[in-house]
């Protein structure tokens, strides 16, 4: 016991002397929370959208004055032939092209049909998708408004289903609740993951892990040691984290705090296993990098921070569910923003402990005491 | 000149010698193209929802049926109550619930009016906004099946046409956006550890006090990185048509020149991030921690930049990766020319001159 206290003495005053380092590691999490969750934002607002109107008519002036006062759509051109108003969307000026053809209105009033021309640039899937349904649905909408008119407000007596929704735990859809926990989240991974990693590699590299392996410190108190100081720092930023998001954004956790932070220890011995893991496989610290580099980005992006797990395909949801962060993001939004206790997130707790039991026996056994 | 070459074999050596990283530099971007390309998706589809069916009657039946078809929802086992939302909701077991009140039917012919509650766990707002509309129009269609399409006046069909990817897949938004992260990320961390790892081990100072020029150390350090991304560039290109089916519809030459300054822009990066630092581990923290989350967002192919505050604007302006993620959409996948991407290359060409014109100012050639 008393060698584990020398140790973590020496680890944390190497921590402290870095001063560059250790700068870094708060100073980037906390700018990065700041700013990131404001560049975070699904909602689709500012479409661009490139009309032709070759109508000129009452009708498809309604339109187009419909459309530019919904709020999500920007007139950005306004052509004489679909032609130019494609070459827009090839450009980038317009995100979707609308053509009213010639005859709109008149067609419409005589043959009770009509068909209006939507174009969509589609490489970026979200903004197509919730773009066209937006559009869609105005038009829909301006559909009804000029049927009520034509039939002077008669009576539908047609039987009519209605949808009344209802947005449970973020009524007003503020994006930034649902991102702030996933973000604090990357930012304890990259830590968490890399610099333990990092540091045992260290002293591999520079030879002072012989010194330590003839010694008669046992390989776990060592082990320990060496992972001790970035769970303490990886808990300071996450604390700063919660404050940064209550403070900045808002966010008071619904649930219980003492739920995230016990989640958060399991996760750490989760993400340590892996940084531990990682240095038994690595000679030099270019490579520990790499390594970890690797990982980290596969986390960020398929954890489902970003994009949601549910529409991968199933082969890499399984993969998905291996990861530690996956879970642990899910708990932290579970947790903030629904208050779900315990009970509620024993899966994802009991998944991350064995994660980190398989990593760190792993990385125990393959870790050998010599040079 | 003859130095120089020699230097630079040194540094090839020195990196096909450590199999590791040279594992990882390949093995990267064709594990995370493929991976990625495959599996992420911003299509929302598949959601879990559960419905409470008070009415069991005919109708609530053939909607529950209509919407246990669609593609966009997984239907749960129904639950009895809505007492048991707020537990299911909490597991996270569901994303939505759909509610049919009693009497539903009677009241649909009766009054000619009957609502269904649509409830939706909104902590994720997209997928609730998303969600609950196709909830919508399902309930929509069948409304006109109710009335009878015949019977609608005046109806107006607006005709989609999805252009460049019609089946709206994932790949060809994230191919060109992980091709731009990675190959940042990589070329700046790789670039500012070898140089660092080499003040660090004390060699630098003897290769300072050599007859070597220093801009030749540094032309030395860069070059095996270089070569590196450019085969990385051509074997994601031969993965993405192979499996992804994303082909390179434009000129194959302005794609790997943009690719080229791209590279060595990043590069550049690299090289001014090692000025500051004195440690590796320094240096991988300013480019990991510092670079990865703000390269990842800023670049435009998660969330679209003109959303973001005008300040994120600006930082994204001055992140190189943003303008080759442009370069590279309309190259690789709508076919457009030099005419439609000069403007992004000049601003990487000015990115790149910049950067290297004050990390070689900067560069220390003394000692200590």
């Amino acid at each position: 016991m008393k060698t584990l206290y020398f140790l973590l003495e020496k680890e944390f005053r190497q921590m402290l002397r870095n001063k560059g380092v250790l700068r870094a590691l708060f100073i980037a999490p906390t700018i990065q929370l700041i700013l990131m969750p404001m560049a975070a934002d699904y909602s689709v607002k500012n479409i661009h959208i490139s009309v032709v109107d070759n109508d000129h008519s009452t009708y498809s002036q309604k339109l187009i004055n419909k459309i530019g006062s919904s709020g999500y759509f920007t007139l950005t051109g306004y052509t004489p032939s679909y032609k130019q108003a494609l070459t827009m969307v090839e450009q980038d000026k317009a995100d979707l092209a609308l053509h009213i053809p010639a005859g709109f209105e008149r067609n419409l009033v005589r043959e009770n049909t009509q068909k209006l021309y939507i174009a969509i640039n589609a490489i970026s899937g979200m903004k197509a998708s919730l773009g066209g349904a937006y559009l869609s649905s105005i038009v829909q909408d301006f559909n009804n408004d000029i049927r009520i008119d034509w039939e002077n407000g008669a009576q539908d007596d047609t039987p009519k289903i209605g949808v009344a929704s209802y947005y449970w735990y973020n009524p007003f859809m503020n994006y930034k609740l649902y991102m702030v926990p996933g973000i604090l989240v990357t930012l304890v991974t990259a830590l968490a993951a890399m610099q333990s990693a990092f540091n045992i590699v260290a002293e591999k590299e520079s030879g002072t892990i012989e010194q330590i392996n003839v010694t008669p410190i046992q390989k776990h108190i060592f082990i320990i040691g060496k992972l001790i100081p970035y769970l303490v720092l990886a808990t300071i930023i996450f604390t700063i984290g919660l404050i940064l998001g209550r403070v900045l954004y808002g966010i008071v956790p619904v649930g219980n705090i003492g739920v995230l932070y016990v989640s958060l220890i399991v996760y750490l011995f989760a993400m340590l296993g892996l940084g531990l893991l990682i240095s038994t496989y690595s000679n030099t610290q270019m490579q520990a990098m790499s390594l970890s580099f690797f990982f980290i980005n596969i986390f960020n992006m398929l954890s489902g921070v970003f994009t949601s797990i549910d529409s991968m395909p199933q082969w890499a949801q399984y993969i998905v569910e291996t990861f530690p962060p996956s879970h642990f993001i899910k708990i932290m939004r579970m947790v903030v923003l629904k208050g779900s206790g315990l009970g509620d997130i024993t899966y994802h707790l009991g998944a991350m402990f064995v994660i980190g039991l398989v990593f760190n026996t792993w990385a125990i056994l393959n870790y050998s005491k010599r040079a | 000149m003859k130095q120089l070459i020699v230097f630079i074999r040194k540094e090839f050596l020195q990196v096909f010698r450590d199999r590791k990283t040279l594992l990882m530099l390949f093995g990267l971007p064709i594990a995370q193209i493929v991976l990625f390309g495959f599996a992420l998706s911003t299509e929302i589809k598949d959601s879990k929802i559960v419905v409470v069916d008070y009415a069991k009657d005919e109708v609530s039946t053939q909607i529950i049926s209509e919407i246990a078809g669609s593609k966009y929802f997984d239907l749960q086992q129904s639950l009895q109550s809505t007492t048991q939302l707020q537990a299911a909701f909490k597991k996270g077991l569901i994303k939505m619930a759909v509610v049919f009140p009693a009497n539903f039917s009677k009241d649909l012919m009766h009054t000619g009016k009957a609502t269904i509650q649509v409830i939706a766990d909104a902590s994720d707002p997209n997928t609730a906004t998303t969600i609950t509309n196709y909830i919508t129009n399902i309930i929509n269609t069948y409304n006109a099946q109710l009335a009878g399409i015949a019977g609608q006046p005046l109806q107006i069909t607006p005709e989609v046409q999805m252009l460049y990817n019609p089946e709206l897949k994932g790949a060809p938004n994230f191919v060109p956006g992980v091709m731009a992260l990675v190959l940042m990320l990589v070329c700046t961390m790789m670039t500012s550890v070898a140089i660092v790892k080499e003040k660090e081990l004390g060699t630098m100072e003897i290769l300072l006090v050599s007859p070597f020029k220093p801009i030749y150390i540094i032309i030395s350090k860069l070059v095996p990185n270089l070569i590196i991304s450019i085969v990385n560039l051509f074997i994601i290109l031969i993965l993405s048509s192979v499996f992804l089916d994303l082909q390179v519809k434009g000129s194959l030459l302005l794609l790997v020149f943009a690719t080229t300054l791209f590279i060595i822009t990043s590069l550049s990066v690299g090289l001014w991030l090692s000025i500051g630092s004195k440690t590796q581990q320094a240096a991988m923290t300013n480019s990991l921690m510092g670079m990865m989350l703000p390269t990842m967002l800023l670049t435009g192919f998660l969330f679209p930049i003109e959303n973001m505050p005008w300040l994120l604007q600006v930082l994204a302006n001055l992140v190189p990766s943003r303008w080759f993620f442009i370069i590279v959409k309309r190259v690789m996948l709508e076919g457009l020319g030099f005419a439609s991407v000069w403007k992004e290359l000049l601003i990487l060409f000015a990115m790149c001159t910049f950067l290297l014109t004050i990390s070689l100012r900067s560069f220390k050639i003394r000692l200590q």
